[in-house]
């Protein structure tokens, strides 16, 4: 190799040990599957059992129950007689273009998803803001996980626990569980230093502190993460349908296959009304929180 | 006289990545704008020894950067010392273990700060509550408590708004509420009117004042308003870059400054409205009956119009009505003429 060939081509790794790395690496990690991956796949038995059952009430109910309790939780969640009137009229077409079943396990989905990353990411939150180390070591963490395209990470998780609910379920989380853990941070952290100190004059210890003080301040910023949570665990709908998870992700992937317009169009609809409904009550939810902001002009 | 509540000897704050290696300096005599240009360190107190008599209110006064808010902090030892100690009923708090020094928090001392930092997101009823809720006391009867100090600080039917539905003066009395209601025998006032405009802020000392009068705590009380140092302090303490200057009362401070910093912080000071019968008293002596009478409590200002009226000078009685002296026409001439330059 002389000198100017150097600066040219690239002096990269010979093609047989690249072979080697990348088998070897597959070898241990599939090993390492066909070894743990029962194990692993029975600790998310609960989890899937749960998923399972929240999907069968959902579609077993009589469909005009479910949507009577939807829209009782829309009401108490936004107070807005508009709103769900609106999800009233969402819900009637979806059942009427035949998508009841689908929608009725993506909320499942979402729900348990939601649900999870909230019981996970709120936690994690507390943590990081509790201790700048903890911070350094997760950021990029979350960073990755958001930025990984979820593909990527989909190839172990399949190897893993194979198609179906739960490595749908881990995707879902995966991709849509960091702005919850973010906010939380963020929201602690950004809890006035003087009324901080008031609550430590005061002798408050550090729990106390935490959910007197921190955590009830915090909470209009940890619903703003709630709200990005689900809407990110929406648009994770139609990739996780590729690795098995039932609902409207499903019929989307057929219809980009077949070219099937009409099809991925309603469907999208319906993904489209359900993230609105999501986000309209979990925000104007959030905002109820923080009314003691706004009370100034009563 | 009465017993010394809070002491403190030869505190050091250095605040900085190794304070510790740089108290020797300070001591020998490295200040504050010398630790901070070569040693980039800043002095927050250098060597303040005080003491702090039961049932007074203590004014520490100085300029902003004086340490004055620094000070107040290592009572409750929001912030640690470098070196020294802080003695309250004869035990070292700086010792304290974390667990007694929450406890020492909870039960010892209440403190009120200068933007009030109330819990927002709590109504006032809860804020008053808190020092309580805290100590996890029996709910009904901490609410009794919060509710007496409610009304104490006149805020009956505001107990269940929010803190941003009160004016700054309400928002302080809410303050000033909270910290009493835990009963702590040491109460902390970190600038706590200064934030307040100036009708609202004569109401609240007159407001304490009344209060201390029932109450009889330790009041810590910081304040860089040397007319509200003057009307409220037993003693007032003078720092300046976290040295302290002087400590004494009001007659003190004004007529005898201990160097130039303090002569230029008080030459402005109306003298007669501060200075009281009792310093320029001449004791004992005969009551002269063509004199007119004056409490030894009263301004010299207020006595002006006696002065006016009187032949030779005024006579002094307590609050008691017993005579105990006497002051002359050309003493109090003297002083008109001293406060004129």
């Amino acid at each position: 190799m002389n000198f100017t060939e150097f600066f040219i081509s690239f002096p990269e790794m010979s093609k047989e040990s690249l072979r080697l790395f990348k088998k070897s690496l597959d070898g241990a990690y599939r090993n390492f599957s066909r070894e743990y991956g029962d194990t692993i796949e029975a600790v998310f038995d609960p989890v899937l059992y749960f998923l399972v059952w929240f999907e069968k009430i959902l579609q077993n109910s009589p469909w005009p129950i479910v949507i009577i309790v939807f829209l009782l939780l829309i009401y108490y969640g936004s107070r807005s007689i508009a709103l769900t009137i609106s999800s009233l009229i969402a819900f009637l077409l979806i059942g009427y273009f035949g998508m009841w079943d689908d929608t009725m396990s993506t909320v499942s989905i979402i729900g348990v998803c939601t649900l999870m990353s909230i019981g996970l990411g709120i936690p994690i939150g507390i943590l990081m803001s509790g201790s700048d180390r903890a911070r350094a070591a997760i950021t990029p963490i979350l960073d990755i996980m958001q930025t990984m395209p979820s593909f990527v990470y989909l190839i172990p998780v399949v190897m893993l626990l194979g198609i179906g609910k739960i490595p749908g379920l881990l995707a879902v989380i995966i991709y849509a569980i960091p702005p919850i853990i973010r906010l939380t941070d963020l929201g602690i952290r950004e809890v006035n230093k003087e009324v901080l100190e008031a609550a430590d004059a005061f002798g408050a210890n550090r729990t106390q502190k935490l959910f007197r003080v921190q955590l009830p301040l915090a909470l209009p910023t940890i619903f703003a993460g709630i709200n990005q949570t689900i809407m990110m665990a929406l648009a994770m709908v139609v990739i996780a349908s590729m690795i098995g998870v039932k609902g409207l992700g499903q019929p989307v992937l057929k219809a980009i296959t077949n070219q099937y317009f009409t099809m991925g169009l309603l469907n999208g609809l319906a993904i489209v009304a359900l993230a609105i409904i999501f986000d309209r009550v979990s925000q104007s939810f959030g905002k109820r929180m923080q009314q003691y902001r706004a009370g100034a002009n009563e | 006289m009465s017993e010394i509540k809070i002491k403190i000897e030869n505190l050091y704050k250095i605040f900085g990545s190794r304070p510790r290696e740089y108290t020797d300096i300070v001591r020998d005599g490295v200040d504050k704008d010398e630790l901070l240009s070569k040693y980039n360190h800043v002095l927050g107190l250098d060597n303040i020894s005080l003491d702090i008599k039961e049932h007074s209110i203590q004014v520490v006064m100085g300029l902003s950067g004086s340490g004055k808010s620094t000070l107040i902090r290592h009572i409750n030892r929001l912030i640690e010392p470098t070196e020294g100690t802080v003695t309250v009923d004869g035990e070292d708090i700086t010792k304290l273990n974390k667990m007694d020094l929450l406890e020492f928090r909870r039960n010892k001392t209440g403190m009120v700060f200068q933007r009030f930092a109330l819990f927002p997101h709590q109504n006032i009823l809860d804020n008053v509550q808190f020092g309580l809720s805290i100590k996890n006391l029996d709910k009904s009867d901490s609410i009794e408590r919060a509710m007496y100090w409610i009304e104490k600080v006149g805020l009956t039917g505001f107990e269940n708004k929010f803190p941003n539905q009160l004016s700054g003066g309400m928002q302080q009395r809410v303050g000033l509420a909270r910290a009493l209601a835990t009963d702590p025998d040491i109460l902390l006032m970190d600038e706590a009117f200064s934030a307040l405009d100036p009708l609202i802020r004569t109401d609240m000392q007159d407001q304490l004042l009344d209060l201390q009068k029932n109450l009889n705590k330790t009041i810590m009380f910081i304040t860089h308003d040397l007319d509200e140092a003057l009307k409220l302090g037993d003693r007032i303490a003078i720092l300046n870059g976290g040295k302290l200057v002087q400590d004494g009362n009001a007659e003190e401070i004004l007529l005898k400054p201990a160097d130039q910093y303090v002569a230029n912080f008080v030459k402005d000071v109306n003298r007669i409205k501060v200075l009281k019968i009792k310093t320029i008293l001449d004791q004992g002596g005969e009551r002269a009956n063509s004199n007119p009478t004056v409490n030894v409590n009263d301004s010299i200002e207020n006595c002006l119009p006696a002065i006016l009226e009187s032949q030779s000078g005024l006579n002094v009685i307590d609050e008691k009505n017993n005579f105990v002296g006497s002051v002359s026409k050309n003493k109090i001439i003297d002083i008109l003429q001293k406060s004129k330059d």
